[in-house]
């Protein structure tokens, strides 16, 4: 069975360009999300589009509308209430599961749809037709384009709020602006992997590409080529095993990230060794470090000490 | 030449007066502490300098302009809380993202941007720093690249706001020293706010002492003093010199040191 025999079917070389598309625009927003620290408003938005997708099959509108109204709608609202509600985790969590509950009720008045129901929560990767990958594809290109245009300044509002403000940034409209852009990309998500795992593909390539490493456009690329490997190489096996795309997509996802932990554990133990060797005598720029990570040395009498990575008197606990 | 002069200036911030009618000058080139308690208006009068808070009385002027004009001369550090501490971003990045970064398009730096944001973190000597991520650094390895960031585009005056908050001792001292330096090499006129005078003894050229609406501005022998800073704070207050440093007490209590106790 060779590679090529998986392309001889229309509906998986639709699924190909609907998770290619879907990925490159989702892994970009996510490496942002990331770095803001939202990516559990991001999942959020997600549950929101579950209650304005069920919403609209009972009113016989198509889903996708209604997802993109959905999701669009709230992140606006929740970039317009603000820095503090975006990081209350226990208020976001009840819109989340309100979210979910109210779309459970919707298709209770609709029990005609309840495959529809497992495509929203769960994707559908497999059943997207060439209609759908051009809707996707311009919205990919509107997603991609918005948030280039924004991304300067997002940096700087995001990395430097007090600084951005100060030179006329506006937070609260960059911040409604970029959610948009997030419930977008939620939307187009949810076409391959569903409501419920839009996390593995917005979240798990941009936050394992900040862990390998720590320069902005190596980690937008990486970012970018973590997800197409996460969703191409989950379309592969899903045709060769017969399992869930969505599932495929996950767990490649999970592996990535995983595997990026280690590797930037190990980075760390060697540049710790790096820096030690250089700066032995200096007592003020040493690498800080956290917890069980720290590498043990021994001192010259021979008991075990932690090599800390700061001396004493600089408090580690500024904030 | 005068790098900042107000006359008569008048500030308020949601209808109540901060300062009111407040008048005094800043030479360029020199190296200026601001001081007063919490709320005296340290912050207020900053924002004022670049043209986001507006006099109700007076005027404002900035390198013989008004406030805002001059913006590209104007380096600012304000006050930061913790918010992008768990970025692991590196900090050469984090310096960047400031670099012209209220413009819509790519953070894409050209060749002169680029070159001025090393510049700026080779004046701070922050190197090795900028090549690590923002999340293992220290209170006082940030301190630096906010530094850094303020010194991108050669402002000839910079305004710190509260640099020392929540440093301890050592990197309170390198802090001072880095901008003493930089204010005698590259002539910069520097307005540092802080809550306490000790770390600047001995490397400040004056004092501003914001309190009760007014100011009052001098030599640190002049100023910190029991008539003017009673003036200022509206109640009796002593001033102890031990051994080149200054205790602000009002009764029993050591106001500077509580204040900056009251923030951390």
């Amino acid at each position: 069975m060779s590679i090529v025999t998986m392309f001889e079917y229309d509906f998986m070389v639709n699924a190909f360009e609907a998770a290619t598309i879907v990925a490159v625009a989702a892994s970009l927003v996510g490496y942002f999300l990331v770095l803001r620290g939202q990516t559990f408003a991001g999942h959020a938005l997600s549950h929101v589009g579950f209650a304005g997708a069920t919403g609209a099959v009972l009113a016989g509108v198509s889903p996708l509308l209604g997802l993109l109204v959905a999701t669009v709608l709230a992140g606006a609202g929740m970039g317009f209430l603000g820095e503090r509600f975006q990081h209350r985790d226990v208020a976001i969590g009840i819109v989340l599961a309100m979210s979910l509950g109210c779309g459970l009720l919707f298709l209770h008045f609709f029990t005609a749809y309840a495959t529809q129901a497992t495509a929203l929560l769960f994707g559908n990767v497999l059943g997207v037709d060439a209609p759908t990958v051009l809707a996707l594809l311009a919205l990919g290109i509107l997603i991609i384009a918005a948030l280039a245009f924004i991304s300067r300044p997002l940096l700087f509002a995001t990395l430097q709020p007090e600084l951005a403000e100060a030179k006329g940034v506006s937070l609260r409209r960059l911040s409604m602006l970029f959610l948009v852009i997030v419930a977008l990309a939620t939307a187009a998500s949810v076409q391959i992997v569903g409501i419920l795992l839009v996390f593995t593909l917005m979240v798990a390539p941009a936050a394992a590409a900040q862990r390998v490493t720590i320069k902005l456009w190596p980690g937008l690329l990486l970012s970018v080529g973590l997800a197409l490997v996460e969703a191409w190489l989950g379309l592969t096996l899903a045709y060769y095993s017969d399992w869930p795309t969505s599932f495929w997509i996950t767990a490649i996802g999970a592996a990535i990230y995983m595997l990026a932990l280690s590797i930037s554990r190990q980075k760390h133990v060697s540049e710790y060794r790096h820096e030690h060797h250089h700066h032995d005598e200096d007592q003020v720029w040493r690498p800080a470090m956290t917890g069980s990570r720290e590498p043990k040395r021994l001192s010259a009498r021979g008991e075990e000490i932690t090599a800390r990575a700061r001396p004493i008197s600089s408090s580690s606990h500024e904030h | 030449m005068e790098a900042l002069a107000f006359s008569d200036v008048t500030l308020e911030l949601g209808g109540r007066a901060i300062l009111s009618r407040v008048s005094f000058a800043i030479e360029e080139g020199e190296f200026v502490g601001l001081l007063g308690p919490n709320g005296a208006g340290k912050t207020t009068l900053l924002r004022a300098l670049l043209g986001l808070v507006p006099a109700t009385t007076g005027n404002i002027r900035v390198f013989a302009g008004p406030p805002g004009a001059a913006d590209a001369s104007l380096g600012y550090m304000p006050q930061t809380r913790s918010s992008s501490v768990g970025s692991r971003l590196s900090g050469w990045d984090f310096v960047a993202c400031a670099a012209n970064g209220q413009r819509f398009g790519l953070p894409i730096l050209d060749k002169a941007l680029r070159f001025d944001v090393d510049r700026a973190i080779a004046l701070v000597d922050a190197a090795d720093l900028s090549r690590r991520p923002l999340i293992e650094l220290s209170g006082g390895e940030r301190q630096r690249l906010l530094l850094a960031q303020a010194l991108l585009g050669k402002p000839r005056l910079l305004l710190l706001d509260e640099p020392l908050i929540s440093l301890d001792l050592h990197h309170q001292k390198s802090i001072v020293s880095l901008v003493s330096e930089l204010n005698r090499e590259l002539k910069l006129t520097v307005l540092f706010s802080a809550h306490e005078i000790n770390p600047l003894i001995g490397v400040i050229d004056r004092v501003l002492y914001l309190g009760n609406r007014q100011a009052a501005i001098g030599t640190a022998e002049e100023v910190i003093t029991s008539p003017v800073l009673s003036r200022l704070y509206g109640t009796e207050i002593d001033v102890v010199r031990v051994q080149g440093r200054v205790f602000v007490m009002a009764g029993a209590y050591e106001i500077e040191r509580d204040e900056h106790r009251h923030d951390v």
